[in-house]
């Protein structure tokens, strides 16, 4: 079970981004953010932001059109 | 993670409502990427500093606007667009079409540019120019020229003009 969740569904770029950007700074280090989205661009740019931000990306599935990511707060 | 912080700038040249997205979505996924951000508000990028935005689309000149509509895309000949309303009608069309499709307002984006610290730096020459004055602006943003955008852009690893 992730620390926080974050439901960006029915946002489009870059909307979700922003919200886990903000969502990111209420997990603790170490912890981990849940991100449920329905844009389908979302996952090459959780990718990319994890890559760029130094975060953990841990999972990412879909289910019935639903993306879900899960991330794990590393960066500073 | 990459070994070094990169930062970003843009001069935003365009004040209507589909070209005031690239910019503004940029500079904050770049904000929200950890990048340091500036951006130069020039010419008709002016106004998308102004305390109330009053954003409105055409589709003169642009024939690769085309609205979905009915199934299909519909685009206007620009003698239609000369109509007196054509362009408020479709500034709604397009407003609607943003808020049913999840896509962020501008309003909202500005907001969370200045969240996220982007510095916005309104361009002095088209305030002389057009005759506004910092009171027609936002609050925190800076007030500057060619020069204060120039040594910026010689500091960032990414330059925009948009």
């Amino acid at each position: 079970m992730a620390d926080h969740t974050l439901d960006a569904k029915g946002l489009n770029c870059p909307l979700p981004i922003l919200k886990a950007r903000k969502a990111l700074k209420e997990v603790p280090a170490g912890g981990t953010l849940e991100i449920l989205a329905t844009d389908p661009g979302s996952v090459a740019d959780f990718e990319a932001f994890c890559r760029q931000t130094g975060n953990e990306l841990l999972e990412h599935s879909v289910d019935d059109k639903i993306y879900r990511f899960l991330i794990k707060h590393t960066a500073s | 993670m990459s070994s070094e912080q990169k930062s970003m700038s843009i001069i935003v040249t365009k004040g209507s409502l589909d070209w005031a997205y690239p910019p503004f979505i940029l500079a904050t996924t770049a904000a929200a990427m950890g990048l340091p951000v500036t951006m130069f508000f020039t010419f008709y990028g002016l106004p998308l500093l102004f305390k109330k935005l009053d954003l409105q689309v055409t589709a003169a000149g642009n024939p690769a606007m085309k609205m979905p509509m009915m199934g299909g895309h519909m685009g206007l000949p620009n003698l239609v667009t000369a109509i007196p309303g054509v362009d408020a009608a479709c500034s709604v069309m397009m407003k609607n079409l943003i808020k049913k499709k999840g896509v962020a307002s501008i309003d909202d984006l500005r907001e969370a540019a200045v969240d996220l610290e982007v510095r916005m730096i309104g361009c002095q020459m088209t305030m002389d120019l057009f005759e506004y004055g910092q009171e027609d602006m936002i609050d925190g943003i800076e007030i500057g020229g060619a020069a204060t955008y120039i040594e910026c852009a010689t500091q960032a690893d990414i330059n925009l003009f948009i």
